[in-house]
């Protein structure tokens, strides 16, 4: 697992990380002993190869993640396509297609990489450590025979240019000395960045892993003017990691008093909301006797602002209105009275939403279900929605009489009505009655059954609040990996020989320079070192390949 | 100037790059067609300096005409002069639409209000992925000895920003709110320069695909575009150091940058977003790419062809799942897909 398989002795790797050399001539060819079979499939799993071949399975593991919709990245959107697609549907989630990523499959492919990686690494880094204290090894007889090398005569004492060779390389290298050599080696610390991109791979995984299994992420709407305490009952969606406890919950409340946002109304993205802005005030320890409350403060969430009390983050993630409707019976008793939240439906908050209204007795449960229009405009007979902000607000629903099913027990969601012992209100003609209403205004429902009333609109934001424990192991982690990587690609590990000796009356120097990583440019490597010895003297050089 | 004419002015100088890169390309064209006639010389040989690795100089058109011309064969005056003025020729028209190309990129940010950098949508984003790529082919040329790269940059070049004007255009706008963060600076730029890096690899290893493929045939001729070409080990070698270049810068791009800027506008620094699930998919591809280069048996070729599977994810993820795939958790209040174009 490395970008440059070189081993210590210098030979390119060859693909398995050890040879297997122990083989028992006495045995058919094939039989193993289980311990042997153990040993062989530690190799097999723990060799460069393998890994490669986990790394193209683990990309390929990951593409039906992207294309297939996930459970937990968009339940919604998942449910859909399983609606769509009624025969897939069961092969699919056999296969754990609608969650890869937490897919037994799938894990046990990451697991496997992580193994070879593990199985690798560490006796690499015996390897290194035995080889960094480790002098250079000695230079090789005949340096001519190494691709690069280079000569010339001198004639100074052999002794004399070693010693200057020996001074001049200690500068940047680590040198060796021998009887007519001198070796020298530098860039060792790119192993030393190859193992720790691959040790921080570990710690990324650690720290994901501690994230997500114990953090949490919820989200919740809250109207303006309302107020949140952290405690699992106050969220809308709850997704908790595998063991996380309650009790790990900071005590916090905070209330949103406001959301502002700017309309552009012109331009090509006209109609596009900007500058959203959530001025909220919060405690950072709020429950139990008001008297040990915390200092209250104020924070102006933003996009890309999150507030952070303790370990815990909340994101402005989404906002929508919320029509503030009364709704009262024949006898002009209040059945419901506040802001609804409406979801929106589209990019310009046509939204929908229900509200649902149990009556004094049972049976005469009031419900209304429809759209609100943020500005709202009859074009051509057709009830249109200009645009998102709130400049023509217009409720249009329908409304039912009957049995909301409210007590049944059954939990219902707050955005749907169950229809099933409801029935709609018409005009006494007949025709369909819809509560068309503008701010202020109220109408009769017919046969006498009630009247609703809209008084206002009032923004709703959602907000998405997130703790993930240890999100620096993770960030620390990448850190180190890119360090490991930038160490691993670019120390240029490097080592030149010089020898000298007497010949015919003068000195032949001989050098040569050998670069692990295969990719420097050597010649100006050695040139440079030949510079160097040769000083003022003026010598014949001959440089060949 | 006003918003208007900077946005006038930046459509004009992209269109201006775009047919000053077609004539630069037709300059290379000529250049490399006189070329053909021309085998390449064994003058060119000689000229490799002594003990050394340093091909670059080998490999570059103009010491190969030269040599060419030296060689025994010599074509006329004439020719010689006509490759290396459509040659020069060729690199000053790049140059110039390279500048062109700036000038379109700076309009664009001065065109919005308030002044921004251009990196707010599809056709943003392929224009300035288009620059680095030639950008970083004319600084890389000498260096690398890319010469033989002109006609396929100018061609690249041509089709990246017809595809930009044509299909991808957008009006200047402002950024939505997601992308108001100076982490858009740091993500994209990094997310840019890889890209450009990464293309520029996966051209290289697609000629050494090419030409290895040309000599297992037998075909050895010493004409041609494929024959002036560098040796299969430069190829190679050029092509991992362009890797090794881009990798870390995609690896701060997508497991650095990214997720902080994912935890500070959305809550969670990994989501399992089609968008940030491939950008992963390719930095493993090109993670195997690097082990594959020290591999037996994946050395060479297949290591090439992986490189080239990492730039198909890469510029598929780049353009392609933004029309493929609107499963985007990321959508801030519009409820579209505002921001599932946010990575580029």
């Amino acid at each position: 697992m490395s970008t440059s398989e070189v081993r210590a002795d210098g030979s390119e790797e060859t693909g398995t990380w050890q040879p297997s050399g122990d083989r028992d001539h006495h045995r058919r060819p094939g039989e193993l002993t289980p311990w042997e079979l153990v040993r062989w499939a530690w190799r097999q799993l723990t060799s460069m190869r393998t890994a490669l071949v986990l790394l193209l399975l683990l990309a390929l593991g990951a593409i039906p993640g992207s294309v297939i919709p996930q459970r937990g990245v968009d339940a919604l959107k998942t449910q859909n396509w399983q609606a769509a697609h009624p025969h897939l549907t069961p092969i699919y989630d056999r296969l754990g297609l609608f969650g890869v990523y937490h897919s037994p499959w799938f894990a046990a492919i990451y697991l496997l990489l992580m193994v070879s990686l593990v199985g690798c690494i560490v006796p690499r880094l015996f390897v290194y450590w035995r080889g960094y204290r480790a002098d250079p090894p000695a230079a090789p007889r005949n340096l001519t025979r190494l691709p690069d090398h280079a000569a010339y005569t001198t004639d100074e004492e052999p002794e004399t240019v070693l010693r200057r060779a020996a001074g001049s390389l200690s500068r940047r290298h680590r040198v060796s000395t021998g009887d007519g050599w001198v070796a020298a080696e530098r860039g060792q610390l790119r192993e030393a960045g190859n193992l720790l991109f691959h040790l921080s791979v570990l710690v990324v995984l650690v720290g994901f892993g501690i994230g997500s299994l114990f953090g949490y992420k919820g989200g919740v709407i809250l109207v303006v003017g309302n107020g949140f305490s952290n405690s699992l009952t106050q969220y809308d969606d709850f997704d908790p990691g595998g063991l996380f406890r309650a009790s790990q919950m900071e005590p916090f409340c905070f209330t949103v008093h406001d959301f502002k946002v700017q309309w552009l109304d012109s331009g090509p993205r006209q109609g596009m909301a900007r500058g959203f802005q959530a001025p909220l005030t919060y405690r950072e320890s709020c429950q139990g006797d008001p008297s040990t409350w915390s200092k209250q403060k104020a924070y102006d969430l933003k996009v890309n602002h999150p507030l952070t009390i303790g370990g815990t983050q909340i994101f402005l993630i989404g906002h929508g209105y919320a029509p503030v409707i009364t709704v009262r019976d024949a006898e002009g008793h209040e059945l419901y009275d506040g802001p609804t939240v409406f979801l929106p439906e589209s990019s310009n908050f046509e939204s929908f939403g229900v509200v649902k209204a149990p009556g004094l007795t049972p049976g005469q449960d009031i419900g209304l279900e429809g759209l609100f229009y943020p500005t709202y405009a009859l074009i051509n007979g057709d009830p249109v929605n200009v645009m998102g902000d709130d400049k023509n607000p217009t409720l249009s629903m329908l409304a039912y009489v009957g049995d909301l099913g409210l007590d049944s027990g059954v939990p219902q969601s707050v955005y749907e009505m169950d229809k099933a012992g409801m029935t709609q209100l018409k005009k006494p003609d007949g025709k369909m009655f819809r509560v068309d209403l503008q701010p202020g205004q109220t109408i009769q429902l017919p046969d006498g059954a009630g009247s609703v009333t809209f008084h206002g609109v009032k923004h709703w934001t959602r907000l998405q609040i997130s703790r993930t424990p240890d999100v620096w192991l993770t960030l620390l982690g990448v850190i180190l990996a890119l360090v490991g990587l930038l160490g691993s690609l670019f120390i240029r590990p490097r080592r030149v020989w010089v020898r000298a000796r007497r010949q015919e009356g003068t000195t032949l120097v001989e050098l040569a320079a050998l670069d692990r990583s295969g990719g420097g440019d050597l010649t100006v490597v050695l040139s440079s070192v030949v510079d160097s010895l040769q000083s003022d003297r003026r010598t014949t050089e001959e440089t060949s390949r | 100037m006003s918003d208007f004419q900077w946005e006038h002015l930046s459509n004009q100088a992209i269109a201006a790059a775009g047919v000053v890169y077609f004539l630069a390309l037709l300059s290379h064209l000529v250049e490399w067609s006189a070329l053909r006639t021309v085998p390449v010389g064994r003058a060119a040989k000689v000229a490799v300096p002594a003990g050394g690795v340093s091909t670059s100089s080998t490999d570059d058109v103009g010491a190969t005409a030269e040599g060419a011309g030296a060689g025994a064969d010599a074509p006329d005056e004439a020719k010689r002069y006509r490759i290396a003025m459509f040659g020069r020729l060729g690199l000053l028209l790049t140059v110039i639409a390279c500048g062109a190309h700036f000038v379109g990129l700076v309009g664009r940010g001065m065109a919005a209000d308030p002044n921004r950098v251009p990196w707010g949508n599809m056709y943003e984003f392929t224009i300035t992925g288009a620059f680095v790529v030639v950008l970083g082919y004319l600084l890389l040329r000498k260096r690398y000895g890319l010469s033989w790269m002109g006609p396929i940059i100018t061609a690249i070049e041509v089709v990246l920003l017809m595809v930009a004007v044509l299909w991808l255009y957008d009006p200047v706008a402002p950024l939505t709110e997601a992308l108001l963060s100076y982490w858009l600076v740091i993500h994209v730029v990094s997310a840019i320069i890889a890209t450009g890096a990464f293309t520029l690899g996966g051209i290289t290893s697609a000629l050494y695909l090419v030409k290895a493929r040309s000599l297992s045939r037998g075909k050895g001729s010493d004409r041609g575009y494929i024959a002036r070409l560098p040796s299969l080990p430069t190829l190679d070698r050029v092509s991992y150091r362009i890797h090794a270049f881009g990798f870390p810068v995609w690896t701060f791009a997508v497991l650095i940058s990214g997720p902080i800027w994912a935890h500070q506008a959305w809550s969670s620094y990994w989501n399992w977003d089609p968008k940030e699930v491939c950008a992963f998919i390719t930095w493993v591809l090109y993670a195997a790419y690097l082990h594959a280069r020290s591999t037996a048996g994946w050395k060479g070729r297949n290591a090439a062809i992986l490189s080239l599977v990492g730039l198909a994810s890469l510029w598929f993820n780049f353009i392609g799942i933004n029309y493929f795939s609107t499963t985007s958790q990321h959508s801030y209040a519009n409820g579209s897909a505002v921001v599932s174009l946010h990575e580029g």
